[in-house]
């Protein structure tokens, strides 16, 4: 299955970034349907931002932010019409490229023998655009690339989607109270991984999307909007707003010798502790990006002549998640909690050579009791079994 | 040596090739063993410690482990015991029957590296199904290997796996086979009690020794520690893991042991690969 690598190319005079105003960024939407993508981004639904089909730039959550806090998430007017001025809501683009539910195959018995034969399900792969692609998302899917992709074993669905993708990105103008990308260095910058990045710039003077190529195709895509070339004077302007965003970011994970920190605490009694608040209700995986566990339904009709395999999203927080015969092995909302961060700060490294954590803060958001990892883990650290070596990097890293 | 990679007729790794019951059989009361002819008579090359996902139409999927003689490829065998729900269906299969059968997965026990030296085989109830593939090997190919001893534990004697085989395996000259019981009936001549009392008296060298575990985790966390207390050294000791499976191909996520994926990187496991984890409860 061919591959488009998502690679960022050297500018060239060429692809010196466009000023977009806000007509340009409806040109753009409709550009890409035009080119037959479905477009997707961020739509205001239900009290949350969530990302659906766009068609005009009316759909997208314009002149609304929100507030995060542990637990706590709501819509809140702003006082300007940015179109891009929030965060994150609680879907990922995992949904678009590693659909949550879909049937593998179906399998019909015949009549004489108990034989039967298996078609599989044709793998539908729309073109699709994603607008509003946030950097730590940006980090996710590449983090996702990873896993489903990667290895020996890939995942035509996955794979086939993720080459049928166009990104087009957006850099934050602001921080969530739960960011936290600079410390896994995956934001607010986009740097890599999309066709297209925007920088919103809005003040009393103008409202403008530095517009800055990725890839060739989005280098085409960008030639074809008749925007204005931009001054150096804009793309500082851009750096400088995303620069903000970095400073504005409040929490922070402490990153270094996370590994063995983790693994040499696996008795610690602080599992007892956030296993006494933990609900084991899923949501943490669920609306994590790169969480990319999934289980198998096999079906029958009522006739039993027919059967289908279905694969749809799992979570380690489940009792079933770790069944085996005589019983689940995590039985204890402890011993699954354990898992979960485990896996994403730790083993994640040892499997995948990245930490599953992009920093975008949606397992705080979403948890329904708040509980937050990075409080976990520096909880963790400050009364650990084995302390961790602190490096110069460290405190470096900790300190920005 | 790589162990072979499963044989894929669909393009969807997670799609079945068909296969065909030649034989049932009961081992224990609520153990068989099924032969299945895959594809049409295609061959199956596998490994010693390796699994197939058998899949049951319209009931389910389940990861088993291939019992049979890999030097054999044209017969598939695998012996399991009814616990769940595939499990007892799979015990109504007659001759003929059709199943799905996906694989062989996983890593291999270390049949080569273990040449020219001692070999013991440790296995407590079904944990003895894929380690015949083993024993099976070691007989076929005995010039190449040391001493050869057999370690097995079961509950009762009426629980004993391939009985038969057990006695013929020990009818041999070259061949230890030790077998214990966690209880038994007055008629019982045999040894009762734990596996791990027959290791202090076992014939082979603890220092040139390649051990071969495979049974509930507790058997193998105090059989590892009779091995040590032998000074057989972890390096030397391998050990096969079991997890929950939906998969096999590394993607689903459920087989997780810390940094491995028991399917791909497992099931077979040098001690020291997971020695850390070992001692963790409900990891």
């Amino acid at each position: 299955m061919a591959r488009r690598t998502p690679k960022t190319h050297t500018p060239g005079p060429d692809d010196a970034p466009m000023l977009l105003d806000v007509e340009g960024l409806g040109r753009l939407i409709a550009l890409l349907a035009e080119e037959g993508y479905v477009v997707l981004g961020p739509r205001v639904r239900d009290g949350a931002v969530v990302y659906d089909e766009v068609r005009r730039v009316a759909d997208l959550p314009v002149g609304w932010t929100e507030e995060q806090a542990p637990g706590r998430y709501r819509l809140v007017r702003r006082d300007d019409e940015a179109v891009f001025g929030f965060t994150l809501g609680p879907h990922a683009w995992k949904r678009s490229l590693f659909p949550p539910r879909r049937r593998l195959w179906r399998a019909e018995r015949s009549e004489g023998d108990g034989a039967f034969t298996i078609a599989e399900e044709p793998v539908e792969a729309p073109k699709q655009a994603f607008l509003g692609v946030r950097a730590c998302e940006l980090a996710a899917i590449a983090v996702q690339d990873r896993v489903f992709m990667g290895g020996a074993y890939v995942d035509p669905v996955y794979a086939a989607r993720r080459a049928n993708t166009f990104i087009v990105a957006v850099n934050c103008t602001q921080a969530a109270a739960t960011c936290f990308c600079a410390s896994m260095d995956t934001g607010p910058q986009a740097r890599s991984g999309f066709d297209l990045a925007l920088t919103e710039l809005l003040d009393d003077d103008r409202h403008v999307f530095l517009l800055e190529a990725g890839t060739e195709t989005g280098r085409s895509f960008a030639a074809r909007l008749s925007a204005a070339p931009a001054v150096p004077e804009d793309v500082a302007a851009a750096r400088a707003v995303v620069a903000r965003t970095a400073e504005a970011l409040t929490r922070t994970l402490d990153t270094d010798g996370i590994r063995d920190l983790l693994f040499g605490n696996l008795d610690h009694p602080r599992w007892d502790e956030v296993a006494s608040r933990c609900l084991a209700c899923t949501n943490c995986t669920l609306v994590c990006p790169t969480c990319f566990c999934s289980t198998v339904e096999d079906t029958t009709d009522l006739t039993g002549a027919v059967a289908e395999r279905w694969q749809t999203w799992d979570s380690c927080f489940t009792m079933d998640f770790s069944y085996i015969h005589g019983g689940s092995v995590r039985k204890t909302h402890r011993a699954r909690y354990r898992q979960w961060l485990t896996h994403k700060l730790a083993s994640w490294i040892d499997q995948f050579g990245t930490s599953g954590c992009v920093g975008c803060g949606r397992c705080i958001t979403w948890c329904p009791v708040g509980i937050d990892l990075t409080e976990e883990v520096r909880a963790i650290r400050e009364s650990a079994d084995i302390p961790p070596h602190t490096t110069s990097a460290n405190q470096a890293q900790a300190g920005r | 040596m790589q162990p072979p990679t499963p044989l894929q007729t669909a393009a969807h790794p997670m799609t079945p090739v068909s296969g065909r019951v030649l034989r049932r059989r009961w081992e224990t009361d609520d153990t068989f063993t099924l032969d299945i002819e895959v594809a049409g008579g295609r061959p199956f090359p596998f490994a010693p410690g390796q699994f197939n996902m058998l899949y049951l139409f319209g009931v389910g999927e389940v990861p088993i482990s291939i019992s049979g003689d890999p030097d054999d490829p044209s017969k598939l065998t695998h012996t399991t015991r009814e616990v769940g729900v595939v499990t007892r269906a799979m015990r109504r299969l007659r001759p003929g029957d059709t199943l799905g059968v996906r694989g062989p997965f996983g890593s291999a026990w270390p049949v080569s590296e273990a040449e020219g030296r001692d070999v013991v085989v440790i296995a407590g109830g079904i944990g003895l199904a894929p380690l015949r593939p083993v024993v099976y090997h070691l007989m076929r190919h005995r010039l190449r290997y040391n001493r050869i001893v057999i370690l097995y534990g079961a509950r009762s004697p009426e629980d004993i796996l391939y009985a038969k085989e057990l006695g013929q395996w020990s009818a041999r000259l070259d061949v230890e086979v030790l077998v214990t019981v966690d209880r038994a009936a007055r008629r019982w001549r045999g040894n009762v009690g734990v596996i791990t009392r027959l290791i202090p008296r076992a014939p082979f060298d603890p220092e040139n020794v390649v051990a071969m575990v495979c049974g509930p985790e507790i058997m193998m966390s105090f059989t590892v520690l009779e091995l040590h207390r032998r000074g057989v050294a972890s390096e030397r000791i391998h050990v096969s893991m079991e997890r929950n499976m939906k998969c096999a191909i590394g993607l689903c996520g459920h087989c997780q042991y810390g940094p491995h994926f028991i399917c791909k990187d497992g099931p077979v496991f040098r001690f020291d690969a997971v020695e850390d984890l070992f001692r963790v409860r409900e990891f």
